[in-house]
């Protein structure tokens, strides 16, 4: 018998785009990963953990995930993760979390007004959460970006707050922030350590064919961490 | 009642937007600073109440028409 497989789902709006890659990512890496369609009310019984993929969700109206916000299922993700369950927003999932509140700082519009699509390099400063179990610390990662609202903001008193919380634990390397986010944050991990949220795309560097299989560390700590959570249940 | 909501990226908040604005301004020859770029929001309330529209309008952008983190807004009441 092989390891148990954990239940990741993948949420799904009209306009995410990324879906089926995360979904291939996470399977490939351990895990079952049904794609749940955002009128869905319930997450499956079984979930583990949550991905929250890139795109477009709504076509971005508004502003970024401002509207895919309100959708049935993330009443059921915010029920998941208020109870300590693990979620993962990419891209637009990150967007998402941070209108829903569930992650600090807002995301805005590239300070270049482009649309930037490349690989970037990253750090990566803690490796005690279950997003990043599988790096070692000060690790330099390579996942590619492809955004035009990955801009993190949050004012003087919030970053230094979550600063020292060691929130901010995903940063581009120095002269490489592809957006001109705050103290170059690429991604941030929520006060409770259980929904984290970043800009690069994993899902699209889990094989050295597609240039990095760095981002495999970061699926793969959150699958490892999901089986985890399954034969703690048991 | 119909209203008009206008949005802003708060003071502080780096605005691109504007700055991509405010340098085509200058190419055309406008002395111009501080361009800021934002957005606004017509919307049909269903009260004749001016405070209820505007309690209301304010609900509306607290929810959805606003991020207070990187936002500020106005309300302007047409009269019918």
């Amino acid at each position: 018998m092989s390891e148990p497989r954990p239940v990741i789902p993948v949420i799904v709006w009209p306009g995410s785009n990324d879906d089926r890659d995360a979904q291939l990512a996470l399977e490939r890496l351990g895990a079952e990963s049904p794609r749940i369609w955002h009128t869905d009310e319930e997450l499956p019984r079984e979930t583990a953990a949550v991905v929250l993929p890139g795109g477009f969700s709504y076509g971005d109206y508004l502003r970024c995930g401002a509207i895919a916000r309100f959708s049935p299922v993330l009443r059921a993700v915010e029920a998941f993760a208020a109870e300590g369950g693990l979620v993962l927003g990419i891209c637009n999932g990150f967007q998402i979390l941070t209108e829903a509140g569930l992650l600090p700082g807002a995301l805005r519009p590239n300070a270049s007004l482009s649309f930037v699509c490349r690989d970037v390099p990253l750090y990566i400063e803690r490796t005690d959460t279950p997003f990043t179990s599988r790096c070692f610390e000060g690790q330099e990662l390579t996942i590619p970006v492809k955004h035009g609202d990955g801009c993190w903001f949050a004012d003087e008193g919030l970053l230094g707050e979550l600063d020292a919380n060691g929130q901010l634990m995903l940063r581009y390397a120095a002269g490489a922030n592809p957006n001109g986010a705050v103290a170059d944050v690429a991604g941030v991990l929520n006060a409770d350590g259980n929904v984290f949220g970043l800009m690069p795309h994993p899902e699209h560097a889990v094989d050295p064919l597609l240039g990095s299989a760095d981002g495999a560390l970061i699926l793969g700590s959150l699958v490892d961490a999901a089986r985890l959570s399954l034969t703690a249940a048991v | 009642m119909k209203a008009t909501v206008l949005v802003r990226p708060k003071p502080g908040i780096l605005d691109p937007q504007g700055q991509a604005v405010e340098s085509s301004l200058r190419h055309l020859g406008f002395e111009v600073s501080d361009a800021r770029v934002g957005r606004l929001v017509d919307v049909d309330v269903a009260t004749d109440d001016k405070a209820d529209a505007l309690a209301q309008i304010e609900r509306m952008c607290e929810q959805l028409l606003t991020n207070p983190l990187i936002e500020s807004y106005e309300i302007e009441l047409e009269q019918a």
